[in-house]
Formats: C-alpha cells, sequence, structure tokens
C-alpha cells in the first residue's frame, strides 16, 4: 500500500501548528505564537480566494480588499467606541457580503484577463478609498486602542488569537471540503471546466459563481478582523496590491484547488520571506526565481509534487487533499 | 400534420456580408428525426447555437413547445425540454463519466444551493446518471476520467450528458464527427434505438447515416433551406441534386 505523502504533511502541520504554542512558551519565544498566527490568518484569506481561484477557476487580483475591509471595521468601530467583540464580527461579514455581491456582481460579468483587471481596479479604488478617510488616518492609518472581546475571549491577547485561528482556518478548510463536493462546488468546479457546457446543459452559472465569490469575501474579512487583532493597527497598505498578489500566490504555491494547498503556500511564502530577508536585503530577488521554478515545475504546487503518481485514468474522484 | 414541437419562422442572421441563416422557417415534430444536411458554411452550426440560445438571430422567430422562446436566455431552454449536444466534444475533462452525466442530472433536480451533501454519494443524481450512460452503453466506463475516454466515448459521453437533461429535442451538431466508420455505425445503432422516444434535430455530414435515420431531411444552401421532404423525395430532388449532393451519394 502507497503511503500518501500529502496526508501525512498535512497532518504533520496541523499536529506542529496546535503544539507550537506549548514550544513557544517553553521556549520563551512568544514571537513564534505571532509569526505563525500571521501565517495561519494570511493562510486563512488565502483559502477564501482558493474557494473562487482554485475551484472557481476566477483569477481575483483584488481579495486583499476584502481582508482590508474586515480590518477596518475593528478599527472604525473602535473609533466610534463601540466596544465588544460580536459587532466586530457582524459587521465586518456583512459589510464584505454586500461590497462582495455588488463588486462581484459587476466583475463577473467579464472572464479572463478583464476579470483580473477589473478586481484589482476595484482593489485599487479601495485602497485610495481608505487614503482619503481622515478620521481613519489616511495614508498612515491608524493604531486601534483595543481588539476584539468575545465574552472571556480576548483576540488581541497573543494566545487566544493564535488558537482562534487555528480554530478558525481548521473550520473554513472542513466547509470549503464540504462545499466543494457537494453539489454547489460541483456547479463552481463544472464551471471552471466548462462554461459553456454548464449553460447548454441548463445550470445558470452566474449566481452560483457570485455566491462563492461572496462566500470567499466574508471568509477574507475574517481574517481581516483577526490580522487587526495581531497588528492592533490599521492601514490602506492592507488593500495593496502587492496583499492580493501575496494570496494569489500563496494559493499558487500551495496547490490550486486542493483544501491545504493556501495553508501550504502561507507556510512556504512567509517563512521564506523570514529566511531570505534574515540573510539580504534583496530578498524578493531570491524569492522571486524561486516562485518561477515552482510555477514551471510544480504545476499542482507543492501539494501536488507530493500526490501519488496520477494514472490519466484516475478521475478528479473527489478533492481531499 | 401534427403541432410542430420546434418551429423558426423568417429565421436570420448574418455575420458582416456573411449570410448564415436566411429567411429560414422549418418545422421538426414531435419524436421526429429530423436532418438538416447541407456543404460547408452553409449554416448549420449557427442554427443549432441559435435554437440552443448561445446566438440572437437578427431577426425572425423560434417557438418551442408552443412558447416564443427567441428571446429566451440559454441556460432555461434546457428546462423546457431542449437541449443541445456539441460538435467538438465539450465534456468536463477532469471529472469522471459518471460525473459529468451526474452534473447534466443535477441541471435539473432543483436548484444546487446545496452545500452540505457529497453530491458524488446522492443516489438522487447517480442512478439517473447511470441509467443515462447505461442508454449510450458507456456504462462500464463510468468511473473512467472523462479525458481518458476514446473519441467515439466521448462521443457518446455527449450524448449521455444531453439525454440526461431529460429533453423533447436533442440538438445534435454532428455526432459521428471525427469518429471511425466502426463507432458512426454504433451511433447510428443508437440513434435508431432512441429514435420515437424523443425528437431529433440532426446536423451530420456522415450522408449514410443521415439517411438511416432521418424522417425528414432539410437541405441548407448559405443559409437558405431549398427542400425539406422525406429522405426518398430529397434524393429525388433536382435542385439538391445540384446544389450539394454527389451522384455517388445519391446512390446511397
Amino acid at each position: 500500500m502507497r503511503v500518501d505523502l500529502r496526508l501525512l504533511l498535512i497532518l504533520l502541520v496541523v499536529a506542529c501548528l496546535a503544539l507550537l504554542p506549548v514550544a513557544a512558551l517553553l521556549a520563551e519565544e512568544p514571537y513564534w505564537m505571532r509569526f505563525w498566527s500571521r501565517i495561519m490568518i494570511l493562510g486563512l484569506a488565502a483559502a477564501g480566494l482558493n474557494l473562487i481561484l482554485g475551484f472557481g477557476g476566477l483569477v481575483s487580483f483584488g481579495h486583499a480588499m476584502y481582508v482590508a475591509i474586515g480590518a477596518y471595521t475593528v478599527g472604525a468601530l473602535r473609533h466610534h467606541g463601540v466596544e465588544g467583540g460580536l459587532p466586530d464580527i457582524l459587521v465586518a461579514l456583512g459589510a464584505s457580503a454586500g461590497v462582495g455581491l455588488l463588486i462581484g456582481a459587476i466583475c463577473l460579468r467579464t472572464s479572463g484577463i478583464f476579470f483580473i483587471m477589473i478586481t484589482l481596479a476595484f482593489a485599487q479604488m479601495t485602497y485610495f478609498f481608505f487614503v482619503s478617510l481622515e478620521q481613519y488616518g489616511g495614508d498612515d492609518g491608524m493604531r486601534i486602542a483595543s481588539g476584539t472581546q468575545l465574552g472571556p475571549l480576548h483576540l488581541d491577547d497573543t494566545l487566544t488569537l493564535y488558537y482562534s485561528a487555528f480554530l478558525l482556518l481548521c473550520g473554513v478548510i472542513f466547509l470549503t471540503w464540504r462545499l466543494v463536493n457537494a453539489r454547489f462546488g460541483m456547479v463552481i468546479r463544472g464551471a471552471r471546466s466548462n462554461e459553456q457546457r454548464m449553460a447548454a446543459l441548463g445550470i445558470p452559472v452566474f449566481r452560483y459563481r457570485l455566491t462563492a465569490y461572496v462566500i470567499s469575501a466574508m471568509i477574507c474579512a475574517l481574517a481581516g478582523v483577526l490580522l487587526a487583532n495581531l497588528t492592533l493597527y490599521i492601514s490602506p497598505a492592507y488593500t495593496h496590491w502587492t496583499r492580493s498578489g501575496e494570496l494569489l500566490i500563496m494559493v499558487i504555491l500551495g496547490g490550486l484547488g486542493t483544501l491545504f494547498g493556501p495553508v501550504i503556500g502561507a507556510i512556504v511564502l512567509l517563512q521564506l520571506e523570514d529566511l531570505l530577508a534574515h540573510i539580504t536585503q534583496h530578498w524578493q530577488l531570491f524569492l522571486g526565481p524561486i516562485l518561477i521554478l515552482v510555477v514551471l515545475f510544480a504545476r499542482g504546487g507543492l501539494l501536488g509534487l507530493l500526490a501519488p503518481r496520477q494514472v490519466s485514468q484516475r478521475p478528479a474522484e473527489e478533492i481531499d487533499g | 400534420m401534427a403541432e410542430p414541437l420546434l418551429s423558426t419562422r423568417n429565421l436570420a442572421k448574418s455575420f458582416g456580408g456573411l449570410t448564415a441563416t436566411d429567411d429560414l422557417s422549418l418545422d421538426v415534430l414531435p419524436r421526429e428525426v429530423h436532418a438538416v444536411i447541407g456543404p460547408n458554411g452553409a449554416g448549420k452550426t449557427t442554427l443549432i447555437s441559435q435554437l440552443s440560445g448561445e446566438l440572437q438571430p437578427d431577426a425572425g422567430s423560434i417557438f418551442f413547445d408552443g412558447q416564443d422562446i427567441t428571446a429566451l436566455p440559454a441556460w432555461r431552454r434546457p428546462h423546457l425540454g431542449l437541449t443541445r449536444s456539441f460538435q467538438i466534444t465539450s465534456i468536463f475533462r477532469d471529472m469522471s463519466a459518471l460525473q459529468n452525466v451526474a452534473l447534466a442530472v443535477q441541471a435539473h433536480a432543483g436548484h444546487s444551493f446545496r452545500f452540505w451533501r457529497p453530491a458524488a454519494q446522492d443516489p438522487e443524481l447517480l442512478e439517473p446518471a447511470r441509467e443515462a450512460l447505461r442508454q449510450v452503453g458507456l456504462q462500464h466506463r463510468a468511473d473512467v476520467a472523462a479525458a481518458a475516454l476514446a473519441h467515439g466515448e466521448q462521443r457518446q459521453l455527449e450524448i449521455a450528458m444531453a439525454l440526461a437533461t431529460r429533453p423533447k429535442l436533442l440538438l445534435l451538431d454532428e455526432p459521428m464527427a471525427g469518429m471511425g466508420p466502426e463507432e458512426s455505425a454504433k451511433m447510428v445503432e443508437l440513434l435508431q434505438k432512441l429514435k420515437g422516444t424523443l425528437a431529433f434535430l440532426l446536423v451530420e455530414h456522415d450522408m449514410d447515416a443521415v439517411f438511416a435515420v432521418a424522417d425528414r431531411i432539410t437541405v441548407l444552401v448559405y443559409g437558405r433551406a431549398i427542400a425539406t421532404g422525406r429522405p426518398e423525395e430529397i434524393r429525388g430532388n433536382e435542385n439538391v441534386r445540384q446544389a450539394y449532393l454527389g451522384e455517388e451519394s445519391l446512390a446511397v
């Protein structure tokens, strides 16, 4: 019997993430928890993006916008004196759903390169919108007085934030797994594979894609709420196009349309950045070629490299990796 | 004559200066196999695309089952019972044959805003999908990836997907395209088996096949119908002989 290397890696990663705070506390390195919280938060946003990029085949170059909306929700509510945690989460989900519905309804009228450009355009508009919000610090951004509090849970506490991000990430991956294998997911994946045929079979693709787009926006907004709790700071930079690009890279690096790919991508990208930044100031110069190599030689991303050699007869039955 | 299932009235479509459909009025009766033949560029695929809603005609109307569907969006038409197949095989390559058909079944099993239960284990989808595969003789290949099927099998899958939408009228765009003689014979056999259970509008270049299965034939030349009739009438038609059919084809 073959051992599925992918499954092994995923189990290993999940176990390490679950136990990392113990190691951090023993080693008295609380920074580890903050660093890995950041990885999981961005992994969460990448998982949200993966829903439409990996499974839906739609290259959104503006998803950092929804992360920023989540973060600004926390900042704005605190700025206006709204305390407590539930409003943070509900407003972030509501705002991202509303904006996602509107922008998605426009962007999804286009496809291919036009979709990439129009999502980028909206993200840029959001960037300048946040820059122009003087009461929230404009260009400089703004400190957030306190984080999200859900009853006894204070998300701005390092350990609480870490496990919140961990559990939310696991929850979103589980949700994605159910979603992409259910009828809804079959429509989304079918539309990626052959949109014309979907219409010819009688399936109105648009409304399903829009739903997937909104769900992915909401997941990113949740990541934004966590990010605000991590940094206790908001800035228009959160919606800069390089942030959207980073999310794209994470998904592609880890493996498009795989459940754990975005997390693996987030880990590898942020670790590489960290590692290369320690060695040289010009780390981006070395990161670029590494990414190019992955794209050239690992079409299915890093998880694809570990997948059992697929015989061409085997269909992509269920998404399990 | 029975009430036609599908009618076009004075249908017209042109691309720039090129007339693809020219004042075309055509009827397909219930359970009839109606073949549309004509030389390359006669506008056969353009006609199918207008009937399926992928192209909008410039003028004229299309009626299906007593309803004017000229402006109806493409995805709504299969729900009325009007489904097309494609000349260039149009399948979901990364899914299994069974999944391909299951997706077609799903299209007609209510909405797909179902987020939780795995579709791959849903008997409501799989049973009809298996049945459609059986109909075209592909049941033994159900779990093979669509991309790994032989060309002829992909063509059969194409038909199975269309059948799974339970059409009253199936628009078949060159079902024998690219097939060897053996595969073609199988397809003719399949069409003969299905004949009488639903109506077909069949666009096909293989004259043997057309004359074997068609109840009536319409001959298109430059988008215009120059003749409609039973196969023997078409064979004997002088206009058709001159415009299109070679002597050897008529010897069939």
